[in-house]
């Protein structure tokens, strides 16, 4: 062990611990707001990454017609549900324009060269295909059931990861893929190279950080969004329409896991499955922050990062082990020392 | 009225029953993990079954594919499944080396035979009395491992880096290379071990180059023994790299790019087909199997389905053995099969000649697998 080689794993332990920081704020977001705990949040990262290969590949991703589909249930569920509610059909603006979304993409995959496209292009693609699958998934398995005990959202979670996987393996099929990096070349540091991936998961982690900071203490919608989580009754007495709120965290959480895998895709091979493990890290990190905490949250899963690739070094078996044991402490001293607030009436 | 219907429709089964028997009809099983994370492997196998001996003597045989979605719980349940509901008379698979495992006590207190296609040796040994009615279709690691170790000795390699997958697999190939290494003088300076799922392995790496081996041996089933491999690249390592038959894949490739090349493995002539000599006594089976499969998927398979389609032609030399001791579907049928397995002489298949003996089930000889290196960004026959 020298200082080169604990360059080189702290180089890799933050590279994944960014990744790692990203999902575990979107998974705080989307726990704080809607009260659902987003197991599928690693199905995102999976989708971006392998919609993003897929694009390179010059293949047009089947991923659009998954989202044709949702969107056409959504409105069908839309529509009944104005006719319960008001006993006539409603079909506005907002419905035509989710429902011709899709279509539009798929005219544009017909049309355009996606192999010879720029990267920036690709990725903006990718994440047009990917993001709005996130408010989807909340109209149609969440929003129903939004008064439901957290345990009764935790198991419909449970269930939309397990037929997201599913689901995965059919639209990319069973082998992983990788895509181009987005720079050649590196920055010397010291005994190192920096390599460009790096430097771009960490400036790009870092500006989506910034961003979200930025959009939750000065805009209005991100405002709506925090006095959702600090109190669900009052901001809907206030008009916050909690329907809103919902969608627009999923939005940000598939937004924030589509733009991981496309981070990550270049630097590890991403299978239909890979998602769930890496979400799960970031999880640990969001249970470190007492699922409440986003600069707590962050850092814990910088931190898992940071363990993660030095237990690869000195003891590469148990890995795994020792990045999931640390869960056991953090959770016995937030018991100990956080007062237990009972969140169901 | 009621009454009139339940025993109408009892005496319609059991009429359809009897029907059934009346065409003397083998039931074989096969269990492949087409979903989950073993897909790579279990895709090639599902999509096999339809080309497998529909008719052997004037036996008909019906297949029944069950999926596990790779776990081997669901192995489990889907073996019990095939023995107590359908009564199969034979089983195929499953995909993994875990799921396999898994199910021997099984398939050995209800005396069924299984031909299991996966890569781990453990299935068949050491022999014991559960697994004397497995039987494996693919080359022992050691096999593969004995190539691999002379090519290194003639080549001058003195040390060598191992990283392996923590499951049975990359276990059993660190076993297996331990022996190997020690008589050929070459010493093991690393070993490490990373999880499929991982998405780095720049910590196993670096041990792995600060150790400076001569070589460095990837132990991975499937598209993870890629990550190891490019990881090392990126990182500087300048040694020569191997990899076993667990790499024999076209993701292999695509994945590596450019960063694989000059790769040495050893593997099933399947991946060379075209440089192999018509001598070869297998490079017809394994064309033709290639040509069917393609006819039907559109694509040509990996090696993991040959597997399976070899599990057929041994049945298909068995089943009429174990025909004259008995009925299909009766226990003494089972163990005639069994027998008749393991007395298989000089089958072959598509990935070499099967000699089956009652301490080798798996009957594979240096016959079927070749060195293999990766040149321009394909397969190619080392000579």
């Amino acid at each position: 062990m020298n200082l080169q080689i604990a360059m080189l794993l702290g180089q890799d332990g933050m590279t994944n611990g960014a990744i790692y920081a990203l999902l575990a704020l979107s998974i705080l977001l989307v726990f704080t707001v809607t009260r659902v705990l987003f197991i599928p949040q690693g199905e995102f990262v999976a989708f971006g990454a392998l919609t993003m290969a897929t694009l390179q590949a010059g293949h047009a991703p089947a991923l659009v017609w998954l989202l044709a589909l949702l969107a056409v249930i959504a409105t069908i569920a839309d529509l009944l549900a104005g006719r319960r509610d008001t006993g006539r059909y409603r079909f506005g603006t907002g419905q035509a324009l989710r429902l011709g979304y899709p279509f539009v993409l798929i005219g544009l995959i017909q049309v355009l060269p996606l192999e010879s496209l720029p990267m920036a292009l690709q990725a903006a693609l990718t994440l047009a295909l990917v993001v709005p699958l996130g408010p989807l998934c909340y109209r149609l398995f969440y929003q129903p059931i939004a008064n439901a005990p957290v345990l009764i959202l935790l198991i419909v979670s449970v269930a939309l990861h397990v037929a997201m996987v599913g689901v995965g393996l059919l639209i990319f099929g069973p082998e992983g893929a990788r895509t181009q990096p987005f720079g050649e070349g590196g920055l010397e540091l010291g005994p190192i190279t920096l390599n460009a991936q790096t430097l771009w998961v960490l400036t790009a982690s870092l500006a989506l950080i910034v961003a979200l900071y930025l959009f939750f203490e000065r805009t209005l919608y991100g405002k709506a969004l925090r006095a959702t989580a600090v109190n669900r009754v009052g901001a809907r007495l206030m008009g916050i329409s909690p329907v809103f709120a919902g969608k627009a965290s999923f939005f940000l959480a598939a937004l924030i896991g589509a733009l991981s895998g496309i981070l990550i895709a270049p630097i590890t091979t991403i299978y239909f499955d890979s998602g769930f493990i890496i979400s799960l890290k970031g999880f640990v990190g969001s249970i470190i922050g007492g699922l409440a905490s986003y600069p707590v949250a962050a850092l814990g899963a910088l931190l898992v990062g940071l363990i993660e690739a030095f237990s690869a070094f000195f003891a590469s078996t148990y890995k795994e082990v020792i990045v999931f044991t640390l869960i056991i402490p953090f959770l016995l001293w937030r018991s100990l020392t956080s007062r237990h607030v009972e969140e169901e009436e | 009225m009621n009454l009139t219907k339940v025993a109408a429709s009892l005496a319609l089964a059991s009429l359809a029953a009897a029907s059934a028997s009346a065409f003397a009809q083998v039931k074989v099983g096969v269990v492949s993990s087409a979903t989950g994370p073993t897909a790579l492997v279990g895709i090639p196998q599902k999509n096999t079954v339809p080309l497998l001996p529909k008719k052997i003597g004037d036996l008909t045989v019906e297949y029944i594919a069950l999926d596990d979605a790779s776990d081997p719980t669901e192995s489990v349940k889907a073996v019990k499944k095939l023995i107590s509901e359908e009564k199969v008379d034979a089983i195929i698979g499953p995909s993994g080396s875990p799921n396999a495992m898994g199910v021997i006590q099984f398939v050995a207190d209800a005396g069924v035979p299984m031909l299991a296609p996966v890569g781990t040796a453990a299935v068949v040994l050491p022999m014991t009395d559960q697994k004397k009615w497995v039987f494996k279709t693919t080359q022992n690691d050691d096999i593969i491992a004995k190539a691999l170790v002379d090519y290194m000795a003639k080549h001058n390699v003195k040390t060598l880096g191992l990283i392996g997958t923590a499951d049975p697999y990359g276990e059993n190939w660190a076993k297996v290379m331990a022996g190997l290494t020690d008589k050929a003088g070459i010493k093991i300076v690393a070993s490490e071990k990373f999880n499929r799922s991982d998405n780095s392995v720049t910590g196993q790496a670096l041990k792995i180059i600060a150790a400076k081996p001569d070589a460095v041996l990837v132990t991975a089933p499937g598209g993870p023994s890629v990550l190891p491999e490019t990881t090392l690249y990126d990182l500087g390592y300048k040694g020569h790299m191997y990899q076993t038959h667990g790499a024999a894949l076209p993701g292999f490739l695509k994945l590596g790019g450019k960063k694989v090349e000059g790769t040495v493995l050893a593997a099933s002539l399947m991946l060379v087909l075209g440089e192999i000599p018509d001598s070869n006594p297998s490079k017809k089976v394994a064309s033709e199997y290639i040509a069917a499969y393609e006819k039907l998927n559109g694509e040509k398979p990996a090696t993991f389905g040959a597997n399976v389609y070899d599990a057929g032609l041994l049945l298909e030399k068995a089943i009429p053995l174990a025909e004259k001791k008995g009925k299909p579907g009766t226990p003494e049928f089972r163990a005639a099969l069994r027998d008749a397995l393991e007395q298989t002489h000089e089958l072959v298949g598509t990935q070499g000649v099967y000699n089956m003996s009652p301490t080798d089930h798996s009957g594979f000889d240096d016959r079927g697998r070749e060195m293999i290196t990766v040149k321009d960004g394909t397969w190619r026959l080392l000579k």
